[in-house]
Parts: structure tokens; C-alpha cells; sequence
């Protein structure tokens, strides 16, 4: 079992308050996944600038004068954000490769989060409630966001485990349920150049939406080649810099709810998570179809 | 009327409540508020009381009821009603998968769409979908009725064994072993009936259905295969 929570936001006056409906929405589905959390949020591109997003087990020592670092190595001004164990770096979006590579030598230990130009992931094991008060998801604002709430039961409970996923620019996938062919799929990927963190299964189905962006499929079509690609039980959501999409697999155990207004798309394993959305008595509520890719794009 | 605000009080509070309902009870009409989704609202109740939930529910609504009419303003999450023994329960919005599974006894109505798996391994109960079911329903199911005035997904019926089921529009497929049977008068009785009890004789006329049960060659035993077992 897991959680997962979603918001498109369509409405541009609802984007301030992005990260405090979506912190209560995460933290409903506890129940669902209590080991882990995680958040992607998407927050407004700023014009020329690209972030990323590290994580360190040791903050204070692998952080300390890491933006002075990077801007000596690559010879660009550095903008650094750090909230708990993770930072935000902001470089120009030129700079992008440049500062990751860079960033694997001057920090060797430091895992990268997520890399693009509007998408910042922030995960770690815990309470969904530790977890969104440590890196004070509540006030975070933007365009839309994932959230996700773990009960591992593929791979173990780590921080690098828990999702959501980003294995390409401005792309995030989560998921509830678990794959049987990710072994063989991941040696495939790794073939054609993709790398990997984990033994996680998400993290292939990630690479694999990644590869088939990579080779010129739109999002949709993407899903499309899931459903004949991936095998075994699973809800996907999925984010990209202008889009949010939801697929499930042909059995469709594990559980979904959307709701859609004139203001937002929004998802959740359960009603639960939309009960406190603005205007949900209204809202259009329905159970995503089986083997049906769902997406929304601004 | 006992009115009770699920967002003050809390689902034990509210269980316990209904569970100390023993036989004939005067405080007989119940009232739920802010249910937001709970799971297990009202599971477990076993008294002839009339129970109304004013919102949508998550997990187990209503499950295993026995006597009790439970009613839902609203959609109802996955196993509405599970293993009913006997009373009612009426959704107004739709109901998620596996509703009405295992149910023994009793009358579901769903007055919107049921999803996956609808009356999965249902044992005597009846249920009524005014909308459409979805893929893989009555899977294994034994026996009781069910009624669905819009249309059924994918793998209707499979491994069916004495349940019947009766559909008013396009089915997307049969499932193993569920064939089309005639309807005969006896069907069209138990049609009828059910769209009444059901609240849906205005949508639908019993003539309008087509029926589906068994065609007894999975669940047989037969002497000439017992070398196989």
C-alpha cells in the first residue's frame, strides 16, 4: 500500500496556497504510507535559471560553501537554498550539466533530487507530517506538485527509495502498487544510457517514461507505451514542467479518485485526501479508467 | 433522530453506538455528518435501524450489515457493503470496486456507476446498479441476483456459479464459463421485483434486460476427468 496526492492547478490565484493543500493531502494518506514522503512541486521557471535538487545525509559538512565551490568551478553565480537535508541550487540554465558534473566531484556523497528548470523534489523517511514541517512544504507555491506516502514493500526503506522519482529534466513519477519485469526493463534502460540509484522498481518505470520522452513520444503516448511495457500492479502519476498525467494498470486494484473543477485537477488514493480541497462538493469526482492514460497540459 | 458529526465524535465512538443497538431498539433513524471519506462508517451494525450518511464514504461502508437500511448522500469507496447479511443499503453517487462482495443477504442499490469487481464472490445477496459495472464483476459469484440497467466491462461473470445476472445494455466481454441464457417468466418476475425494491421501475422495463449465468462446465465435477483432480 501507498498513498499518492496530486494538484493541476488551472486557476493562477490558488498557486500561493499550492503547498498547504497539498500538505494536508499528504498527510491524510499517513494511514496509507507511514515509513516515507515525498513532494514535487513545481514552482514558477524563472527566466535563464535551472535548480537542482541535492540531498546529503551530512548537510552541515556537504553543504558548507558549496555554492562558492560550484561558482569556482563553473565559473557562474550560484544560488543556494537549504532546507534541512536538502538544497536547492539555482545556476544559469546554460550551466545545468556543468554544475551537476562538477557537483559529483566536488561532493562526491551528494545524491541530485531532481534537475530542470521549475521542479524541486524534497523526500525523506518519516512521518508524512515530519517530513512536509521539515522542509516547510506548507508554504511552498507553484504551478502543480505530486506527493507521495511510502509502505515499502519492494525495496527497502531509505531516502533514495522514497518517491517521487525524477530520472529526467522537470520529470517525476510516483507510484502505488509494485512491478514484476523491472530487472530485465532496467538492463534494457541501462543499454541505452539511462543510469540508476536504486534496485527500486519505481525508479525504473520513471526511466522508462524518461527514455520514451527522450526518444520523442509526447507524455500520453509515453503512459500509452507503459501499459504494454510494465508489468504488474501499479497507479502511476507523472509530472513534467507544463503537464500532469495518471495511468493505471489493466486490473486496476490499486485505488484512484479525481476530482476536477473550474480551478484545479486533483488527485488522490483515496476521497479522503479531497475532502478539504476549495469547492470539492461540486467538483467532478470519478475513478480514473483501467489501461486509460489521463493527462492535462497548460 | 440521533444525529451524529463524525468530524467531532470520532468512527469508534460512532461504531460502538450502533453495535450496542440490540433487536428492536427505539432510536431507529440515524444521521451521519461529515463522514469526509472514513473508512468503516456503519460496519458491523445489527439492528433494524435506518441509518443516513450525509457525504461520501471511504473503505467497508456498510460492511457486513445485517438488518439495518444504511443510506449514502453521496459516492462510496471500495467494499461498499461487503459481506452484507441482510437489510439495505442505497448509494445516491457511485460506488469503487468490489462492492456488494461476498454479500450473503439483503439488497444493495447503487444509483450511479459501480466499478471493478461488483458482487465479486457474492453469496445471496441482490444488487441493483442504475448505472453501468465495471470489468471483472461477479467474479465467482454463487448465488443472489444482480441488476444493472447500463452496461458491464470487461470479463463479465467469469468462473460464474449460480449467481444471475441480468444487463440491460452492451456487455465488453463474457468471462470464462458465463454464457447468455433465455429469460423466462421467472426472470422477468425477479427483474421486476428488484427494479422496484431497487427505486429504478421508472428507468427500466423488465423486457429490456438480457440475462447471463453459468454454463456449469468449470465448477462440475465430472467422473470422466476425476483422474485429473
Amino acid at each position: 500500500m501507498c498513498g499518492i496526492v496530486g494538484l493541476f492547478l488551472k486557476d493562477p490565484k490558488l498557486e500561493p496556497k499550492l503547498g498547504e493543500m497539498l500538505t494536508d493531502m499528504l498527510i491524510t494518506m499517513t494511514d496509507r504510507g507511514p515509513d516515507s514522503a515525498g513532494i514535487a512541486i513545481y514552482s514558477g521557471a524563472r527566466d535563464g535559471l535551472g535548480k537542482i535538487t541535492i540531498q546529503s545525509a551530512h548537510p552541515e559538512k556537504d553543504f558548507k560553501n558549496l555554492d562558492g565551490d560550484l561558482h569556482d568551478a563553473i565559473g557562474q553565480p550560484v544560488a543556494m537554498l537549504v532546507k534541512s537535508t536538502h538544497a536547492v541550487l539555482e545556476v544559469p540554465i546554460g550551466q545545468l550539466d556543468a554544475a551537476r558534473s562538477a557537483l559529483s566531484h566536488l561532493r562526491p556523497d551528494v545524491k541530485v533530487m531532481s534537475v530542470g528548470d521549475s521542479i524541486e523534489i524534497f523526500k525523506e523517511v518519516g512521518l508524512p507530517k515530519d517530513v512536509a514541517r521539515r522542509f516547510d512544504v506548507a508554504r511552498m507555491t507553484g504551478t502543480h506538485g505530486i506527493g507521495h506516502t511510502r509502505m515499502a514493500t519492494e525495496s527497502a526503506v531509505t531516502t533514495m527509495g522514497a518517491h517521487p522519482f525524477s530520472t529526467g529534466p522537470d520529470q517525476c513519477l510516483v507510484h502505488n502498487g509494485s512491478l514484476s519485469n523491472h530487472n530485465g526493463l532496467r538492463r534494457e534502460l541501462i543499454r541505452k544510457g539511462m543510469s540508476f540509484e536504486t534496485q527500486n522498481d519505481t525508479e525504473v518505470a520513471a526511466a522508462y517514461v524518461s527514455q520514451k520522452l527522450k526518444e520523442g513520444e509526447d507524455l500520453g503516448t509515453a503512459l500509452e507505451s507503459g501499459l504494454d511495457d510494465l508489468d504488474g500492479f501499479f497507479t502511476f502519476v507523472v509530472g513534467t514542467k507544463n503537464g500532469f498525467g495518471v495511468v493505471r494498470d489493466p486490473i486496476a486494484c490499486k485505488p484512484a479518485v479525481m476530482a476536477e473543477t473550474d480551478e484545479y485537477v486533483a488527485f488522490g488514493s483515496e476521497y479522503r485526501a479531497l475532502v478539504n480541497l476549495p469547492g470539492i462538493e461540486n467538483a467532478r469526482v470519478w475513478e480514473p479508467e483501467p489501461a486509460t492514460v489521463y493527462f492535462w497540459e497548460r | 433522530m440521533q444525529s451524529f458529526d463524525l468530524g467531532k465524535e470520532g468512527l469508534r465512538a460512532l461504531n460502538s453506538s450502533l453495535h450496542a443497538l440490540k433487536g428492536q431498539t427505539n432510536m431507529t433513524a440515524w444521521e451521519v455528518i461529515n463522514p469526509k471519506g472514513a473508512h468503516a462508517i456503519a460496519a458491523g451494525v445489527d439492528a433494524p435501524v435506518d441509518i443516513t450518511v450525509r457525504g461520501s464514504t471511504g473503505y467497508y461502508c456498510a460492511g457486513m450489515n445485517k438488518q439495518a437500511t444504511i443510506r449514502i448522500k453521496g459516492s462510496a469507496g471500495p467494499g461498499v457493503a461487503e459481506n452484507m447479511m441482510s437489510g439495505a443499503v442505497i448509494i445516491d453517487g457511485d460506488a469503487s470496486q468490489y462492492a456488494g462482495a461476498t454479500g450473503r443477504g439483503g439488497l444493495l442499490v447503487i444509483k450511479g456507476n459501480a466499478s471493478s469487481r461488483c458482487g465479486i464472490s457474492m453469496k445471496g445477496i441482490d444488487i441493483v446498479v442504475h448505472g453501468n459495472i465495471g470489468h471483472m464483476s461477479c467474479f465467482m459469484a454463487q448465488s443472489g441476483n444482480v441488476v444493472v440497467l447500463g452496461n458491464a466491462g470487461e470479463a463479465l461473470g467469469d468462473s460464474l456459479y449460480e449467481a444471475r445476472i441480468f444487463v440491460r445494455g452492451t456487455v465488453k466481454s463474457l468471462g470464462a464459463d458465463c454464457i447468455e441464457k433465455e429469460m423466462r417468466d421467472e426472470h422477468f418476475a425477479i427483474v421486476e421485483e428488484l427494479l422496484r425494491r431497487g427505486e429504478a421501475d421508472h428507468k427500466a422495463k423488465p423486457e429490456e434486460f438480457r440475462r447471463y449465468g453459468s454454463a456449469r462446465k468449470l465448477y462440475n465435477f465430472n467422473i470422466d476427468n476425476a483422474s485429473a483432480y
